[in-house]
């Protein structure tokens, strides 16, 4: 009997690693805790609130529709914390479950499920929240409101318009930017740790970077697309910024206002959507870098990153054909034919 | 009505229908399918210009020579799409307006084109009215289906009247172009699944992969 184990048969890969897909998802769900932490801290109930809306409609379409063992992965879990993180806090739960289930259903299980995709579904969900439902995913509470107060109708029954309350709202920093001519844009070091108005999880920057930074160092990230995207956005802002510093912000503002980290850290890097060869990350970052600030500066809407996101996702196949690298011993390209 | 006749009527509704089978005319059904009133309007037109363009065409098919036969056909669907372009900006001008170039473009819708190219150039008169008819109610069957469910989730009325509470948020994203293609593709999804299904449940060969196979058309619009 013994025998007959030793002499299994069986394809490629022979040696699996320690590291699993489960793994790499947990631990990027653990990475998402500190950002998941300041949202708290800076939103209160809120923010517990449309996080768990929209991570049960993630979840709950991938179990409804794959075995209930598929949610193990983690993969549908990261899609809605991610979704929850780039929603602001006054959106009611129902809204954050309907995005959650529409990532996941329309923009992964459509596909053929996890590594099948070719966008990334949270930002597909927020893609189709803002389509949706656009009063309500931009309207942004104020800062600085009772801890425990809730910062909007969270608790709207689901398919009722929530309530508005008014003077509870305030720009973000690229509303500022964007239509008030940047007066009375908030200093850096407070965009920088999130003492500003905002998506949840990508006013502090400075927490997205911590987890961003764990996951590299455990080799669970590919460090070039942020870097990139980092590099892109400093550079063309900072031109724009030496040609007519009143008109164009600077590459700080740029750099730490608005969902910029929270993309460039945690969507840009999401293996199924983006690149796999290392040049092909850098040409995905740079084409994303490119088109934030093209968005931010001259389109209509104050904020690029979805939707620059979004765009390079569905170049990842050409990318990866076109930076293919050469196998070993096999003809050049000009010698071919 | 002959059976024959009777038949080609049938065809078109459902077995062969012109968007959910063909995937022709996608234009106008993405576009226009907004909200039930414009569907009614756009299914109207279309039916009458499909319709009467194939009248035309069965009875003047043998004197035009092969070569120009496309050009020939195009005439004649252009001018019964005058004739409703006007009819309807002096019956509804509202309408007209919510429709603006896509009553001038059922010109190059290739429902009709290709009934003309497929069908009226080869067959009777009649046999050609019916299969018209068929054609253009399964259009009509069609546009409708998608209006009812983008103007009741995105507006949360049905033909301008309030079906859904006032307190319903509506889905604004069912109004805008997005929401025709996600409408589209869900119908679409639903009617293959259910083919899928069928052959599994009722343990025989598909009468779909039949159906499906003798289907008449070219590419979609």
């Amino acid at each position: 009997m013994s025998e007959q184990t030793r002499l299994r048969v069986s394809a490629s890969p022979h040696l699996a690693g320690p590291v699993d897909t489960p793994t790499v998802m947990w631990s990027v769900v653990a990475s998402l805790v500190p950002v998941l932490c300041a949202a708290v801290w800076f939103f209160g109930p809120s923010a517990l609130l449309v996080v768990a809306g929209a991570t049960a409609g993630a979840v709950l379409t991938e179990a409804a529709f794959k075995k209930a063992t598929a949610v193990r992965d983690g993969s549908a879990a990261i899609t809605g914390v991610l979704l929850g993180l780039c929603l602001p806090a006054g959106m009611p739960c129902w809204m954050a479950f309907v995005g959650g289930a529409f990532g996941i259903g329309a923009g992964k299980l459509l596909f053929g499920g996890l590594g099948q995709n070719i966008f990334n579904p949270a930002l597909l969900g927020r893609a189709f929240l803002q389509a949706a439902f656009p009063l309500a995913i931009t309207t942004w509470p104020k800062t600085g409101l009772p801890w425990s107060s809730l910062r909007g109708d969270n608790l709207a029954f689901p398919f009722t318009s929530p309530q508005v309350i008014d003077g509870t709202t305030a720009a973000t920093p690229l509303g500022v930017m964007k239509f008030e001519g940047g007066v009375g844009l908030p200093s850096v070091m407070d965009m920088l740790f999130g003492r500003t108005g905002g998506s949840l999880g990508e006013t502090c920057d400075a927490m997205i970077l911590l987890g961003g930074a764990y996951l590299v160092l455990r080799g669970l990230m590919n460090w070039r697309p942020p870097v990139a995207i980092f590099l892109t956005v400093a550079v063309f802002s900072g031109i724009l910024h030496a040609i007519d510093g009143a008109l164009y912000q600077g590459p700080l503002p740029m750099l730490f206002s608005g969902g910029l980290t929270l993309g460039a850290v945690y969507m840009a890097t999401d293996p199924v959507t983006s690149p796999i060869t290392p040049k092909g990350s850098w040409i995905f970052g740079i084409g994303i870098g490119v088109l934030v600030v093209l968005i931010r500066v001259w389109g209509g809407l104050p904020e690029g990153v979805m939707y620059a996101i979004l765009f390079m996702n569905a170049f990842t196949p050409f990318i990866n054909r076109a930076t293919q690298p050469r196998v070993l011993g096999a003809a050049t390209k000009g010698a071919t034919s | 009505m002959s059976a024959t006749a009777r038949d080609d009527l049938i065809r078109g509704v459902w077995r062969e229908n012109p968007v959910l089978v063909t995937t022709l005319g996608l234009c106008p059904t993405l576009a226009v399918t907004n909200t039930v009133a414009n569907c009614v309007a756009m299914g109207l037109a279309t039916f009458f210009v499909l319709v009467a363009s194939c009248y035309l065409v069965a009875l003047v098919a043998k004197w035009i020579p092969g070569e120009i036969r496309i050009t020939a056909f195009v005439l004649i669907i252009a001018t019964f799409v005058t004739v409703a372009d006007m009819a309807i900006e002096a019956l509804a001008p509202d309408v007209h307006k919510a429709l603006g170039a896509f009553i001038a473009l059922i010109v190059v819708n290739c429902i009709i084109l290709g009934r003309q190219e497929a069908f009226a150039s080869k067959n009777p008169v009649l046999n050609s009215v019916a299969d018209a008819a068929g054609a253009g109610i399964g259009f009509m069957v069609t546009m409708l289906m998608m209006g009812t469910v983008r103007e009741v989730i995105g507006n949360g009325t049905l033909l301008g009247h309030r079906v859904l509470p006032a307190s319903y948020e509506p889905w604004v994203v069912m109004m805008l172009p997005p929401g025709g293609f996600l409408t589209l593709g869900t119908i679409l999804l639903l009617i293959k699944w259910k083919k899928v299904r069928k052959p599994a449940v009722a343990d025989a060969p598909a009468p779909a992969a039949a159906a499906s196979g003798a289907v008449s058309g070219g590419s979609a619009a």
